[in-house]
């Protein structure tokens, strides 16, 4: 267990943080690491809280159950930091990042004495800037990478380029925007 | 060599049927097995196989309409999860007493009520008397291996049986994990062709299927089903030697994890295995202690030797379930391996435990917990109560 | 035959798979006709070989055979009197 990074993100149902854990994993999986994302399943509902789970590994990975003491936390929708203990079981060692125009310093009398690194990124700044639209997803990824430091920047480009080649490959257009929010990221996180 | 890749254990199990190209699936959606008729609809469409794909209106229809490809000659599946694989009761007893290989993918998922659409084994479970055999999977790679051999079994002329191919809703079908596939040639070399020695279609040997029994023929039958089921212990066991051949990845009937040395031992089916190894893991690295798993794989026929055989020198053992049978007595595993240790004789103490009911988690440290309570009955002598629940709110 | 592998005294080592009849037109070898209460009797002065008494037969078990006169097959008739009943001539009877 020591040796896999787990990850918990926490949004609302159609904001994409399941997609988000899902591209994650897949982006450490092609880095050579063994995965799992999946998403913690309830009524499926449209603004409803929702969790979603990373584990990251050098080796291969047999736990099936949730991740209750992450090592970080990606929060995708700042409003729900007033309704869940998004810090819950959280290590101290670890880091959250929340998506937030507000300095860390606002965020952090949010979480429950939260002892450990709090970032945030404006997603949205930076999603209007780099797409014209408000997708948080790849800023949040980026983010995580960032400060989690699962894999190596460069190498995270170069896959995440791979995949929104094959993803948006009858949408070409949105994958220079969505590459210039990931490097916009990178750099606004300093970690 | 193997390729590298990481799905969901639906798209897994969609990729094996893509390999395997079947005839005939009949299917009809319902969470969470929806997506293995979807991919395999979306491949039709590709091109990228021929598989005659039979919307239906309901599951019923689905398993008779698989039944009936099967009777017709053709290599028949479909998919499904909890309710759907109740609507198919009738049809599951039909397709195993008149001896068709069909392979069902089955995504475990809880039966209503209260509706629930999260993983437990109570529609498979209720299904256990049904004549099908029965496979669980672990993990996504156990489901696509399980999968690539399940027509093998069914398909041989000793068995001539369907298999249910099951794997826990949710924690595998829509986990991404790492996998292993097994490259096109290989399992169409490995599967092969399906040349049924009978057929309705063929116009050169008219035949009926499914005839009235009266009384004077219908146990000879159920004896013929259950030598069948028998039959398949030795070719499940000669298939999985060959798939291991193939891939290098060894299966059996059960796993024995660390289980050579151990102590105490819990017996558990599907996903939650692999959770419990973690818990070993850290328990021998802590402690010293010595705590083994047998994870059940082939749950129908059931091998009670072999389980008996293998907790031979186990101080005690706690069996998990995932479902209820609501004889108020624990569940269906519970049942069978206390009945498979007392008829080899053996005499240790037994527990059961009903743990994950609709989707409920079960955590690396209540597996430690479990462990604790094994020791502690095997140096009482004590068994506090013969059946009790894991992440119960009392 | 199939019916050497599936008979009333057969072991459950020799029954076919799910029981399959390998073979067409075994119910040929049932004789149904053992369950008749009643047969009929054809009058052949009356008959004017309509023949709407062939196609009603429930068991296939009249037939229309040399000088195209029907033939009753004994060993199937149930003895339903259908053939009877349909008969515009009155030249079938039914009788115990």
């Amino acid at each position: 267990m020591k040796n896999t990074v787990e990850i918990r993100w926490h949004g609302r149902g159609g904001q994409g943080a399941k997609t988000a854990a899902l591209l994650l994993a897949d982006v450490a999986f092609k880095a050579g690491k063994y995965v799992q994302g999946f998403p913690e399943y309830g009524p499926e509902r449209m603004g409803a809280p929702i969790t979603a789970y990373n584990r990251i590994s050098d080796e291969k990975i047999t736990v099936h159950s949730n991740i209750y003491d992450p090592d970080y936390v990606v929060v995708v929708d700042e409003g729900l930091l007033d309704s869940i203990d998004v810090t819950a079981g959280l290590n101290p060692e670890g880091a959250i990042v929340v998506n937030s125009a507000k300095p860390a310093s606002e965020i952090i009398p949010k979480l429950h004495g939260y002892t450990g690194k709090v970032y945030t990124v404006d997603a949205h700044k930076i999603s209007v800037a780099a797409l014209g639209k408000y997708f948080p997803n790849s800023p949040m990824l980026a983010a995580i990478v960032a400060v989690s430091k699962v894999m190596d920047k460069e190498q995270f480009l170069t896959e995440m380029e791979g995949s929104y080649k094959h993803k948006f490959s009858k949408k070409p257009e949105v994958i220079d925007g969505n590459m210039k929010a990931l490097r916009m990221t990178l750099e606004e996180v300093l970690v | 060599m193997a390729i590298r890749e990481r799905l969901s254990g639906n798209e897994a199990v969609a990729y094996a049927i893509k390999q395997i190209n079947p005839d005939v699936m009949p299917a009809f959606p319902i969470t969470p097995s929806t997506e293995i008729p979807q991919y395999v609809a979306t491949y039709i469409a590709n091109g990228e196989i021929d598989t005659e794909f039979i919307p239906v209106e309901s599951e019923h229809s689905s398993m008779s309409a698989t039944i009936g490809a099967s009777a017709a000659g053709a290599r028949a599946l479909t998919a499904t999860s909890s309710c759907g694989l109740a609507l198919m009761w009738e049809e599951l007893y039909v397709a195993a007493s008149n001896r068709f290989p069909i392979v069902l993918a089955l995504v475990n998922r809880a039966l209503s009520g209260p509706i629930n659409i999260n993983a437990d084994h109570s529609d498979s479970m209720g299904a256990r008397d049904s004549g099908w055999i029965q496979i669980y999977a672990e993990s996504n790679q156990e489901a696509y291996d399980n999968f690539l051999q399940s027509f093998r079994i069914s398909e041989h002329k000793d068995v001539m049986l369907p298999v249910m191919i099951c794997q826990d809703g949710f924690i595998t079908s829509h986990g991404v994990e790492n996998i292993e596939l097994v490259e096109d040639e290989l399992v169409k070399d490995f599967v092969g062709e399906y040349n049924p020695e009978h057929y309705l279609l063929n116009s050169k040997e008219p035949m009926a299927v499914g005839p009235y029994a009266v009384s004077n023929y219908y146990m000879e039958s159920k004896r013929a089903q259950t030598e069948a089921l028998k039959n398949a212990k030795k070719v499940i066991l000669e298939v999985a030697e060959e798939f291991e051949k193939m891939t290098g990845r060894k299966y059996g009937f059960f796993e024995e994890y660390k289980l050579d040395d151990a102590d105490y031992a819990i017996v558990i089916i599907g996903s939650a295995a692999g959770t419990c190894k973690a818990a070993v893991d850290d328990i021998r690295e802590r402690t010293g202690k010595k705590v083994g798993i047998l994870k059940i794989r082939v749950f129908r026929p059931f091998p009670e030797e072999e389980i008996a055989h293998a907790l031979r020198n186990v101080k005690s053992v706690a069996i998990l379930d995932r479902s209820e049978m609501f004889a108020a007595t624990g569940g269906p595993l519970g049942a069978e391996v206390t009945a498979a240790l007392y008829r080899a004789g053996q005499n240790k103490e037994v527990v059961n435990y009903l743990y994950g009911l609709g989707g409920r988690d079960i955590t690396v440290t209540e597996f430690e917990d479990v462990y604790n309570e094994l020791e502690r009955m095997a140096e009482t002598h004590e068994v506090r109560d013969n059946f009790k629940y894991i992440g119960l709110r009392e | 035959m199939i019916s050497d592998r599936i008979n009333e005294q057969s072991s459950w080592r020799d029954l076919t798979e799910g029981n399959k009849i390998y073979e067409p037109a075994t119910s040929v070898q049932f004789n149904t006709g053992e369950w008749r209460t009643q047969a009929p009797v054809h009058d052949e002065a009356k008959c004017k070989q309509c023949y709407l008494c062939v196609p009603v037969c429930p068991d296939l078990s009249i037939s229309v055979g040399d000088n195209d006169k029907i033939v009753f097959d004994m060993d199937h008739c149930k003895g339903c009197g259908i053939c009877s009943k349909v008969c515009p001539f009155d030249a079938i009877r039914m009788e115990e």
